[in-house]
């Protein structure tokens, strides 16, 4: 087995694409859920709307990139009302619920034949990036990563750290204060004369810009959207919600570490798994390719459990601090 | 107040249910609240007297902390309409009440444990810039606002000798120390209107006369105060006037002397057939 | 091979640029086989530059350097009776393809006799509506038995167990390891008695080994959803494991010859499906109202303390409730694997429409699953009528965010007290 070579892959991976745009997203979630108390379970969903708002927009209407961004956000921003109006006033497991639904519904409604003139249907859409690839100005490629890698890589690591500092700003403020307060006990400060719909509602708004603002960067560096349910579907949901989980909920910097460490993990048990079927210390009958696939989804569901019942303040996380009752 | 000194601004007030008052802060009118079959509350009339302290007493289930949510908006009934300081606050959802001047507490207290004592108070102020989305991110529209805030809430920590735990998580405070967190913090909203559901359950009687000398205070600040209590001493030690409850509706007000004399009240308390007297005769005892 | 597939596309596994992709047919039911043997050609401003054809597994790689390309499908090759879905566009033009960049293109298939899915024509409006409904009573009376134990375990724990929809896969599977040729060959009717006890017994053994524990060491209610969402892709991923990820059926009862009952054709195994359900429902209302259990399950999911102190056992009833819950929804999945076949996240696929179903009839209530079970399952195939058949299950959502903007508590729920 090469060792050496699974090793450096998967450190690669602690900064890679899918660590960085997990990064925003699960910044996104977090504001959600550790910061809220939110229970969104389809922000995949997020990452949909902002992703196909921007390919739709470039694809077809032949606007520039930034206006497709703009147009994203506005998606995006419009999905959290339909998910937050009707269950924001009720109890956290209707959000639950209703996002996952509507996370489902948004994939579907994506691939549809019906709509496919719009989104691509199932083929997806594809070079809408050419403006933004246009910019690069890597021409070399740097720690194994491709030129055509760098570009989005540079921009998406910027946008994690400047996400940060947004969360940062609005949770030190009385904002931010407020929000703490909903999150704890929704009665008692609309009792002190705060609007506990509406700062939920603005939160809801607020990690779901960053969620689609994910799935942008993440489109944007593929140069295609597909409608799978790997891409915009459940798996990706629990897949950011492990690893915010992870890092700690309701930490500023939780969401991140967290990205960084699962992407890397994901990589080398795969890599692991990969090449112990590969060099026959796994029998082929127990473990084929397809098999090792799905692996990933079994470590990562007995993962999410052993976190929620063990640690689930996570790396960074304070067990008296967190919103949930653990 | 003693026994015998009655607040000189109930001179003329009839002591009945529902009896109008000179400069009433809050009217209620046929407020109901039903759930399914049961009447929680049926008031048809009762008006609350500016600037005194009125206790709300009643045996359980009399539909007490119900017509407190229903005053402050967290709870709808089902018929009825009532006014804080001459606005109608019937529809308005319970942050808005608030807001007002018509502040409750809550039966269980609702320190929030995971913030500290300080931030809880500052919590308590109004209006804040600070609290608006977009202000939010530039500190220099809000941050001489929080200094005074901050001022502010450490008078207050200062008059409820909460000071030494200022920094610590509301969580690891007493119960009896959270009692007057929820008081002081209450105050931070500037009440006009202040209504207390039970704050002295579970406080220690050390605790109770600090806590009485604040609700007190309160009055002689010129804000005026409705309780709900079960402990007919501390009643008697600082209500200026009673209303009693009973089956959800108000079936006596007045004096704590003439209430403690009201048939209406002993019947509510003790049920209906006591004319009889209570008789523990040994030779009923055994089977015969 | 077919893990390409899994992998984001710079994964940066292979060294050289080029176009790669998988090819599949699609058949009726939505099933997917890779197409072997066709040919694509990369041209460059109009002339040949490569050509590549798919293996076994229907994938292709056809190296070209650094670039801009127009990649096309050679009709000729694909087989007789298949079209691309998108016959308009054989041909993807413009695409770059960078140093070390393996770029996948889609070129999906669709198999023999299958059409485009909007607009069939052929029968009367009010015949399709007629059969629609007949499929979506069938339909709803699945989801009801399915979800039952969903709505008693929220009334009774407060838990909202988002891996129910794993029990009703047990059971289909379960079923179908009894029954297959390659399993152990019994007949469906003993294979589904089987898988039926199967799946209560792992709806038992989630309640004793995982959920009372959870309970015990006071792990709070959304602390345990989240876990469940866990324990539901775990047991989804360990399912598809060791299941495989093809539709199949059982081994009797699968094609019959329908008969027609006025307008619209039938065949028997529909008739058995509403029957059993009818009959099982039934019994479980029945149990429920009249029998000492039933009542001691109300009465927790009513007022769990007050419940104890009356001298009801409480965990014992919350064990029977997950067992019971537990059978019901894999005989739901048993008839639901008659009804459609069986696939690994069958459940999975059911468990929106269950929790659209229980909140319409009133999440914790008893009736309540089954009134918003039907009218769930008649909502969305009625809805075929004017929508995409893939999309149907939207209307399911949208009879979720009604009842939610108007009658939060459902049909049959109580409205909750604050303070």
């Amino acid at each position: 087995m090469d060792w050496a070579g699974i090793l450096s892959e998967s450190a690669r991976q602690f900064v890679g694409i899918q660590a960085m745009y997990f990064a925003i997203a699960a910044i996104g979630l977090n504001i959600h859920f550790g910061f809220t108390g939110l229970l969104n379970f389809g922000h995949a969903g997020f990452l949909a709307v902002g992703a196909y708002g921007l390919g739709v927009t470039v694809f077809w209407l032949e606007w520039p990139w930034w206006v497709g961004i703009i147009v994203g956000l506005l998606a995006s921003i419009v999905f959290a009302l339909i998910l937050g109006i009707p269950t924001l006033r009720l109890r956290a497991d209707y959000l639950a619920i209703v996002t996952i639904a509507a996370a489902e519904i948004v994939r579907i409604s994506v691939r549809t034949t019906a709509l496919a003139d719009v989104t691509g249907g199932s083929n997806g859409l594809n070079g809408f990036n050419r403006d933004f690839t246009a910019l690069n100005p890597y021409n070399d490629s740097f720690l194994g990563f491709r030129p055509d890698q760098l570009w989005p890589l540079t921009v998406g690591w910027i946008i994690v750290l400047l996400s940060v500092g947004v969360t940062y700003l609005l949770m030190r403020s009385p904002w931010g204060r407020v929000l703490k307060a909903v999150r704890e006990d929704e009665d008692a400060a609309r009792a002190l004369g705060k609007n506990a719909y509406s700062i939920k509602m603005q939160s809801l708004i607020l990690g779901g810009i960053f969620g689609a603002l994910a799935g942008m960067i993440w489109v944007l560096a593929q140069g295609s959207i597909q409608p799978s349910p790997q891409d915009f579907g459940a798996p990706k949901t629990f897949f950011i919600w492990v690893a915010m989980i992870l890092g700690g909920t309701g930490r500023l910097w939780g969401p991140v570490i967290g990205s960084m460490i699962f992407s890397a993990l994901l990589q080398f048990t795969d890599l692991t798994l990969r090449g112990a079927v590969s060099a026959g210390y796994i029998p082929e009958w127990l473990m084929d390719g397809v098999q090792v696939g799905q692996m990933r989804f079994i470590l990562m569901g007995l993962g999410l459990m052993l976190l929620m019942v063990f640690r689930p303040q996570g790396i960074f996380g304070d067990r008296r601090e967190m919103a949930l009752d653990v | 107040m003693s026994e015998q000194e009655l607040n000189p601004v109930f001179e003329g007030v009839s002591p009945t249910a529902g009896s109008a008052k000179p400069d009433a802060i809050l009217t209620a009118d046929k407020v109901t609240r039903r759930f399914g079959g049961l009447t929680a509350v049926n008031v048809d009339h009762l008006e609350i007297q500016r600037g005194v302290i009125t206790g709300l007493i009643g045996p359980n289930g009399a539909g007490k902390t119900t017509f407190f949510n229903l005053m402050t908006g967290f709870d709808t009934p089902d018929e009825g309409t009532w006014n804080f300081d001459g606005i109608d606050v019937g529809k308005l959802p319970a942050h808005v009440v608030a807001r007002k001047g018509m502040v409750r507490t809550f039966q269980l207290t609702k320190a929030l444990s995971r913030l500290s004592v300080i931030d809880n108070m500052k919590l308590g102020a109004m209006q804040q810039t600070g609290e608006s989305f977009f202000k939010a991110f530039v500190k220099g529209l809000w941050s001489a606002e929080e200094k005074a805030i901050e001022q502010r809430a450490d008078e207050l920590l200062e008059r409820f000798k909460l000071t030494h735990m200022r920094e610590e998580f509301a969580g690891t405070l007493s119960g009896g120390q959270r009692k007057l967190l929820e008081m002081a913090r209450a105050l931070m909203t500037d009440p006009k209107l202040i209504m207390l559901d039970e704050p002295m359950a579970g406080v220690n009687p050390a605790l109770t006369q600090s806590l009485l000398g604040h609700v007190k205070s309160l009055r002689d600040e010129g804000r005026t105060v409705v309780f709900v209590e079960h402990d007919m001493d501390v009643v008697r030690d600082i209500s200026d006037w009673v209303v009693v409850m009973a089956e959800g509706s108000v079936i006596a007000e007045g004096s704590h002397a003439s209430i403690g004399a009201n048939q209406a009240v002993i019947d509510a308390y003790l049920g209906t057939s006591h004319d009889q007297a209570l008789d523990f005769n040994e030779e009923d005892g055994e089977d015969a | 091979m077919a893990g390409l597939f899994l992998f984001p596309a710079s994964a940066g596994a292979q060294d050289d640029s080029g176009f790669t992709g998988t090819i599949t047919v699609t058949d009726g039911e939505g099933e997917k086989t890779p197409a072997e043997g066709i040919r694509f050609f990369v041209e460059d401003a109009g002339s040949l530059v490569g050509e590549g054809v798919t293996d076994a597994d229907g994938v292709f790689f056809i190296p070209v350097p650094a670039g801009t390309y127009s990649i096309a499908v050679d009709i000729d090759s694909i087989p007789e009776g298949i079209t691309l879905r998108n016959p308009d566009r054989p041909q993807l033009d413009d695409l770059d393809i960078n140093d070390g960049q393996s770029r996948n293109v889609l070129f999906p298939l669709l198999g023999e006799g299958v059409v485009s899915t909007v607009g069939a024509g052929g029968d009367g409006l009010a015949t399709r509506a007629l059969r629609l409904a007949i499929d979506g009573i069938i339909f709803g009376l699945i989801i009801a038995m399915c979800s039952i134990g969903l709505s008693l375990i929220f009334g009774t724990t407060g838990l909202t167990n988002f891996a129910h929809g794993e029990l009703v896969t047990v059971g289909a599977l379960g079923a179908l390891l009894f029954n297959s040729t390659g399993g152990f060959g019994i007949h469906i009717v003993l294979a589904a008695i089987l898988a039926v006890l199967l799946a209560a017994a792992a709806g038992g053994v989630n309640e004793k080994f995982l959920w009372r524990p959870l309970r015990r060491r006071g792990t709070g209610l959304i602390a345990m959803l989240v876990i469940s969402i866990g324990l539901s892709i775990l047991g989804r991923y360990v399912l598809l494991y060791l299941a495989g990820g093809n539709r199949q059926k059982y081994e009797q009862f699968g094609t019959q010859t329908p008969f027609e009952i006025g307008p619209v054709s039938m065949v028997p195994r529909d008739l058995w499906i509403i029957g059993l359900s009818v009959v099982t429902l039934v019994l479980v209302a029945l149990a429920v109202q009249r029998t000492k259990t039933g009542k001691a399950m109300r009465a927790v999911a009513d007022n769990r303390d007050l419940a104890e102190s009356s001298g009801i056992d409480v965990d014992r009833v919350i064990l029977t409730v997950w067992v019971i819950g537990g059978g019901l929804a894999g005989f739901g999945g048993v008839l639901f694997g008659l009804n459609q076949g069986i696939r690994w996240d069958m459940g999975f696929e059911l468990l929106l429409l269950m929790f659209a179903a229980v909140t319409l009839g009133g999440l914790g209530t008893a009736y309540g699953p089954l009134f918003g079970s039907l009218i769930v399952g008649l909502f969305i195939n009625l809805s075929t009528l004017v929508v995409p058949p893939e999309v149907k299950n939207v209307g399911a959502l949208l009879i979720l965010v009604v009842i939610l903007l108007v009658r939060p508590q459902g049909l049959f729920g109580q409205r909750e007290r604050i303070g």
